[in-house]
């Protein structure tokens, strides 16, 4: 994973064409081999040579396209599916739910009425989510700044690897050593938390152990390869000119950390968090096992309990009657539109920062 | 090049060993060494394979009753899933298991559906174990702990939160109770030991527990843990906890039980004489073969224990597969006799009353 970077790690430098000295952008000898099929067209565009390929009505050039097109198209497909799929089995659950499915902290849905209400779950999901990336980011951008930069060639080539076996490591294997080995140094720090900083409203009191806080530090070493090995390969990047120029110029090594490998990589970085943030908001197991599912908003990270819709889903699914499995399918729901509105808030904020950094680069 | 190269293949060979070592250990039940008896019983014995699953409070014996069984009986294989009461009467309900285990009867609203896969018959409830639950805690220093329902309706519905509060210190004269934090832990699936601990609840402190009684754990707070393992080894592991769990859990895990009181006053430990005073008591609900039972919490037998439920087979009465009936009249055949369920009290349940024992075998046997 760490040898192909992201699409978007592309985005703003418009191909690697500083490294490579071929005649052009990548963008024209797409355009010359299009109008070269154009037999009025005279004007080669190279010059002399040739050897471009005719168009032909069933040649490999259409039958590539096509291919291509029938992939995307199915990409598209699926997703359509799904979400009908998911909104024909919540929709007649929603209609028999008697609470507020917003707002109600419980769930019951098999209950006669049935009672049950995403507020707790959606909330839970959100605020891990967001603990984890804030635990994880910092310490996965040091990383990678010091892979990149700092270390020896074979000795970040190899810690580098070592960090993408942390990516394949099951979240089953995370979340069983969080609930066995990880609750009681939790618990610790958390009443140590509460004794200096329980000021702060986030550090209340309570019984400790299964809390938010333990859920988000196992999610946080869960994105944390992620976010690493995109970001390597994005300060990996950085055009050698813009460095050295930097140096040149009398900048210390952090400066030219500063000045010009972090803007250069800013869209970058932004499209491996995004990815990160998208494993911690469906993270499911490791979340099952280490919560203590409670269905309450409390911002109170330490004290016990705490609940996501991925979680809730895990544990609820095996009892589930007719009308349970379809309010568990509408969580699911939402974990989809909130998953969705995520990824479109971190596609628009990479595309205005592209017209910064193309211009600049 | 070649450091690279060899140092490429030391990193494999150190992965590889981390992801063995990091494969945990299996959670080994005890097995009690209890083998099956040299007598030959004519057990019926049918061949093929049982799948079977449901509440998990029943799961030690059930396992020693697999056990034993397919020893006499081989070249059958009986699958018994501990997935709890709400998952197994779902299974029994799409078809997936071939009899389920319950610690609640079918409800009223389940009792159709469950029907609808019984051609020409109707699931019935054959009461098969008698668990006692527990009251388990882990709190540091503390060994002795009484408590009466309203105690520990407070503290289950979150109203009393720490260890020192002025009700537990009334129930406990005499007692150093330290100052930390209760966490009151609950079964986060649906479970039949939670109906049965929500129904004595309700019944014996009704002023505090205001929840009912359901499978689901209705009051706010407290942790959640899945399944009878998890909420033993959740106990077992943090201190300042208290959950109820049904006492072959207590045993194996070597968890503190506390003492409760009964209807009579008295504040009684739980072994099997006191289990069995309580479910002497008992009354059928049930009509014809179906032997659902309803235990007296109020109970006010001397040095009786009232926190006691019966757990369940549903299996329907006509309408069997014709290569799984031998299989289920030959397992629960053997799990109501005398020596099934003599196997039991080492295994920390109570047995069935004779009584009701030979009630459960006749209706065994009328399986068609």
């Amino acid at each position: 994973m760490g040898d192909n970077p992201h699409r978007s790690a592309h985005a703003g430098t418009g191909g690697t064409h500083v490294a490579t000295s071929h005649e052009g952008p990548a963008g024209a000898s797409a355009r010359v081999a299009e109008s070269s099929g154009n037999p009025r067209m005279t004007d080669n565009g190279l010059g002399g040579g040739g050897a471009l390929p005719r168009a032909r009505a069933f040649g490999a050039e259409r039958a590539f396209r096509g291919l291509t097109l029938a992939a995307g198209t199915a990409v598209l497909v699926i997703i359509a599916a799904i979400a009908i799929f998911l909104i024909a089995k919540a929709v007649p659950a929603l209609r028999t739910n008697t609470e507020s499915f917003w707002t109600y902290e419980g769930w019951f849905p098999n209950e006669n009425p049935p009672k049950f209400g995403i507020g707790a779950l959606a909330f839970g999901t959100v605020l891990s989510s967001a603990l984890a990336l804030l635990m994880a980011v910092p310490v996965a951008l040091g990383i990678a700044l010091y892979l990149s930069h700092y270390a020896p060639r074979r000795l970040g080539n190899s810690l580098g690897f070592l960090i993408d076996l942390l990516a394949a490591v099951p979240s089953v294997v995370f979340g069983l050593w969080g609930r066995d080995y990880l609750v009681k140094p939790v618990a610790d720090l958390s009443a140590w938390l509460h004794e200096y900083f329980g000021w702060i409203p986030i550090f209340g009191e309570g019984p400790y152990g299964s809390s938010i806080l333990l859920g988000s530090l196992v999610l946080a070493i869960m994105v944390l390869p992620i976010v690493t090995s995109l970001s390597r390969e994005v300060f990996r990047q950085t055009p050698t000119a813009n460095e050295e120029a930097a140096l040149a110029l009398g900048a210390t090594r952090w400066e030219m950390i500063c000045t010009a490998v972090l803007p250069y990589g800013r869209p970058g970085v932004i499209a491996a968090v995004m990815l990160g943030l998208g494993r911690a908001l469906g993270e499911t197991i490791a979340l099952a096992l280490t919560l203590g599912s409670t269905y309450a908003i409390s911002f109170n990270i330490l004290e016990s309990g705490g609940n996501s819709i991925a979680a809730n889903i895990a544990l609820k699914f095996a009892e589930a009657n007719a009308t349970g499995r379809g309010a568990l399918i509408a969580s699911g729901l939402v974990l989809f539109a909130i998953t969705l509105i995520v990824n479109i808030t971190a596609r628009a904020i990479i595309y205005r920062r592209r017209e910064f950094t193309e211009s600049a680069a | 090049m070649k450091l690279q190269r060899h140092g490429a293949i030391a990193c494999l060979a150190l992965s590889a060993v981390l992801g063995l070592s990091a494969c945990g250990s299996d959670n080994n039940e005890p097995t009690t060494g209890a083998s099956a008896s040299g007598s030959a019983a004519a057990a019926d014995c049918g061949k093929g394979t049982l799948n079977a699953q449901g509440s998990s409070a029943q799961k030690n014996a059930m396992a020693e009753w697999i056990k034993a069984y397919q020893q006499k009986c081989a070249g059958t294989t009986i699958n018994y899933e501990p997935t709890g009461s709400g998952a197994g009467i779902e299974a029994f309900k799409a078809g997936t298991a071939d009899f389920a285990g319950s610690d609640s009867a079918l409800k009223p609203e389940e009792q159709p559906a469950a029907d609808a896969k019984c051609a020409g018959g109707q699931a019935l409830n054959l009461p098969m174990v008698i668990g006692p639950v527990a009251v388990v805690y882990n709190v540091n220093g503390l060994d002795n702990l009484q408590l009466t329902p309203a105690t520990m309706a407070k503290i289950f519905a979150g109203k009393v939160t720490k260890w020192d509060a002025p009700e537990i210190k009334a129930d406990n004269p005499g007692a150093t109770l330290p100052a930390t934090a209760i966490q009151a832990v609950h079964r986060s699936d649906e479970s039949g030991t939670t109906d049965n601990f929500t129904k004595y609840l309700s019944k014996t402190a009704e002023a505090d527990w205001t929840f009912d009684h359901a499978k689901a754990w209705k009051a706010p707070g407290g942790v959640g843990a899945a399944k009878s393992d998890g909420v033993a080894s959740k106990v077992k592991s943090t201190d300042g906890t208290i959950s109820y769990v049904e006492w072959s859990y207590a045993e194996n895990s070597g968890l503190k039980k506390a003492k409760v009181q009964n209807g009579a006053g008295e504040f009684t430990e739980l072994t099997a004489e006191s289990a069995g005073k309580t479910i002497a008591g008992a009354k059928f609900e049930g009509q014809g073969n179906d032997l659902k039972m309803s235990i007296d919490y109020n109970t006010k037998e001397a040095g009786a224990y009232p926190i006691v439920l019966a757990t369940y087979e549903i299996v329907c009465s006509k309408g069997l597969a014709a290569d799984k009936l031998p299989l289920v009249k030959g397992l629960l055949g053997y799990a109501a006799s005398a020596e099934g369920q003599g196997a039991l009290t080492e295994l920390g349940y109570a047995p069935l009353p004779e009584s009701v024992r030979t009630k459960v075998e006749a209706a065994v046997k009328s399986l068609a």
